[in-house]
């Protein structure tokens, strides 16, 4: 994008005019994040700048908070079992897919994405309505199922990606030397494939992490998850604590993404890929 | 050859041992593991997702309640052709069947079900089945009607009867015609539903014209940043690329609540825009379309970026320099030779953003004002507050259609196995 030397003042106007243009794009993309972290230090209950002083007040009452301290555990534990589930279904499957073709494939693909496809809107109220004739609504293992769900189709695509340059001779060699099949998959198979499994398992957990709509449905007061909380926060009345909740939850996604690139990087290694 | 390996080889070639046949055990084996493997997904998938969705759905076309609350009724009103009232043997049942369902209170979905037909038909039923026993059982048949009507005037409008009749399943298009904002009238034909029921057209519009708009101007800020991630060098546009990516894994949930900070009437682009001298008075920022669209095309524009981008790196900038040395202008180059090479990109792109922006709930709920209102809010409305759940799948039948019919040009033009989310 440098500007040759030989560039004509239209070119050079040009330039900057698109210069600034990307410049305002992404303060556009990243001043919700940065504006709303330290405005949760904020130690009044406002929402502008300049700020009077600086408290964890907000900290404070969200660590004190029996409802807000429900939800986090609420979160935690959906989304770990739901992460445990969806990865074992996942992964299976995608070395099932891996090992071979077979006629109903298109099939099993089309029921695998519908997750991602179908508006989430319509995936709530369907398991809303099917979970609540199974006594399934209003618990935490509806949720967990309800999650595990909308995780398995990006666990099934992660494992897929890593499994295509899996070189298969390694499970033949395995075998020829007398491992038998569990013995191979937990000592050749799954040391490889590791990377996407745990960036699959990532992707479920944030997915269940971050999920709202559906929690809106399906969770009783009791099962609130931590968007669920919020939800009702914002609706009823916008309390500073919620920037101190956003700012947690943003600082958790930028930890799941540093990870995720750092396990994308290793599995290029590994695999001796650069660009 | 020595006698021990022709022995082993005429093993081979006969019988069910032969090395093709081996192989071919072998190969069913693999593809039996294979379907092993896949079989705990699917149908976790089916039993947890696929069945939950068609269930939903079946209730746009079924017409259950009144059959369930009075099913002898419902039976008779069949044998009726819908002329004039209904005989007396069937209105006899009926007045049975109401003394049955007034004890056991059981004519609650019922009753709700015909007052989509008329509103006043609940309190009337409610009234009838109350005061049945007394004034109605018993009755010489040439009188029953006139027992009715002596209940409330309203039974001696055929429409009401006729209204009973059209609930009574087990199929039928009442939902459907309602989320198109139709009905049916005394005679079958499809006409318009009054003025005050009928939103859902609108709203489907809204729904589209939204989705558009919001693909649009993703459109056109997405595809400068594609272009300057796609020509810096990679040192810089690997930061810039994690620009791009933070708010694309922060949650929508936080996203919105940001927006909602920054665009309230004491948020911090009103306080800015009246310190700098901007405005005087706070801008109307939030509760309206220019809400919604600040906040949905900030939350979609990844998606259109990342693909554009994607493609964008694999052109070979030699290309766009050759057709400069040969004496096209730099704009022309840029038409004529580079954008032609990023359809694929753009293609995705543009289709990725517009499937997703169709299902937005939570942004425009939060940030939107009651006109602002797409699709997915109105499922979401009668599934929860309105308990109306055959228009509620109806609704969904129509949002998933359209969803469908643009994810199978995507899948066409793209395939989902491009469906990465990051």
């Amino acid at each position: 994008m440098a500007l040759p030397v030989y560039a004509s003042p239209l070119q050079r106007v040009w330039h900057y005019v698109f210069f600034i243009l990307c410049t305002a794009i992404f303060i556009y993309l990243l001043v919700p994040i940065f504006v709303i972290m330290p405005l949760s230090f904020n130690s009044e209950p406002y929402f502008s700048y300049p700020m009077e002083g600086y408290s964890l007040r907000w900290y404070e009452e969200f660590f004190t908070s029996d409802q807000w301290l429900l939800g986090l555990k609420n979160s935690i534990i959906i989304g770990v079992f739901a992460t445990l589930l969806a990865t074992t279904l996942g992964t299976l499957a995608a070395l099932g897919l891996n090992r071979a073709d077979f006629r109903g494939k298109p099939v099993v693909m089309a029921v695998l994405i519908s997750p991602i496809v179908i508006p989430i809107v319509i995936t709530a109220a369907g398991m809303f309505y099917f979970y609540a004739s199974i006594g399934l609504s209003s618990t935490i293992p509806g949720l967990v199922l309800a999650h595990a769900t909308l995780g398995v189709p990006f666990v099934v695509i992660t494992v897929s990606a890593t499994l295509v340059g899996f070189d298969h001779n390694l499970v033949r060699a395995g075998s020829s030397l007398g491992a038998n099949q569990t013995r191979v998959f937990f000592k050749i198979t799954l040391p490889i494939i590791l990377p996407g499994v745990v960036s699959g398992a990532l992707f479920a957990f944030i997915t269940s992490w971050d999920e709202l709509v559906v929690a809106i449905f399906l969770a009783g007061a009791e099962q609130h998850t931590l968007p669920r909380r919020m939800w009702s926060g914002i609706r009823e009345l916008l309390s500073p604590t919620i920037t101190a909740v956003a700012t947690m939850l943003i600082l958790f996604s930028i930890l799941l993404m540093v990870t995720m690139e750092l396990l994308r990087r290793r599995t290029e290694r590994l695999r001796g890929i650069r660009n | 050859m020595t006698a021990t390996a022709e022995s082993t080889e005429s093993e081979f070639l006969s019988g069910n041992n032969t090395l093709k046949s081996r192989l071919r055990r072998a190969e069913r084996m693999r593809k039996l593991w294979a379907l092993a493997l896949i079989a705990p997904m699917f149908i976790f998938l089916v039993i947890g997702f696929i069945i939950p969705i068609i269930s939903l759905l079946k209730l746009s076309v079924e017409d259950l309640e009144v059959g369930e609350a009075l099913p002898r009724t419902v039976e008779a009103f069949r044998e009726w052709d819908g002329e004039g009232f209904p005989p007396p043997e069937a209105l006899e049942i009926f007045a049975e069947e109401l003394v049955i369902s007034d004890e056991n209170k059981s004519l609650g979905s019922a009753t709700r079900r015909l007052n989509y037909a008329f509103s006043g038909f609940k309190s009337m039923l409610k009234k009838t089945g109350r005061e049945a026993e007394e004034k109605l059982v018993g009755l010489p048949p040439d009188q029953i009607l006139d027992g009715f009507i002596a209940i409330d005037k309203d039974w001696g409008n055929p429409e009401y009867w006729l209204a009973i009749k059209d609930a009574v399943g087990p199929l039928s298009d009442f939902y459907f015609l309602w989320a198109v904002d139709r009905q049916r009238d005394e005679e079958g034909n499809i006409i318009q539903r009054p003025e005050d029921q009928s939103i859902y057209i609108d709203v489907l519009l809204r729904t589209l014209e939204i989705s558009i708009a919001v693909t649009a101007l993703c459109f056109l800020l997405g595809l400068p940043i594609a272009y300057l991630l796609a020509t810096l060098p990679p040192s810089k546009s690997n930061l810039l690329l994690i620009l791009v990516l933070l708010p694309f894994w922060t949650s929508l949930l936080v996203r919105t609540t940001a927006w909602i900070v920054l665009l309230q009437n004491q948020g911090l682009i009103n306080d800015m825009g009246i310190l700098l001298g901007f405005w005087d008075e706070p801008l109307e920022l939030i509760r309206n379309r220019i809400g919604v669209y600040i906040a949905m095309v900030h939350i979609q524009l990844p998606f259109m970026i990342l693909p554009i981008y994607a493609v964008m790196k694999g052109i070979n900038p030699w290309h766009m320099r050759a057709a400069e040395s040969l004496g096209a202008h730099r704009w022309l180059a840029f038409f004529k030779v580079y954008l032609p090479q990023c359809l694929p990109g753009i293609g995705a792109g543009i289709l990725l953003c517009f499937i997703l922006s169709l299902g937005y709930y939570i942004t425009p709920a939060l940030v939107g004002g009651p006109q602002d209102q797409m699709i997915s809010f109105w499922i979401v409305e009668n599934m929860g507050r309105v308990l109306n759940w055959g228009l509620a799948a109806a609704l969904s039948v129509i949002l998933l259609g359209i969803t469908l019919i643009f994810f199978f040009i995507y899948n066409r033009f793209v395939g989902f196995d491009k469906l990465r989310m990051g």
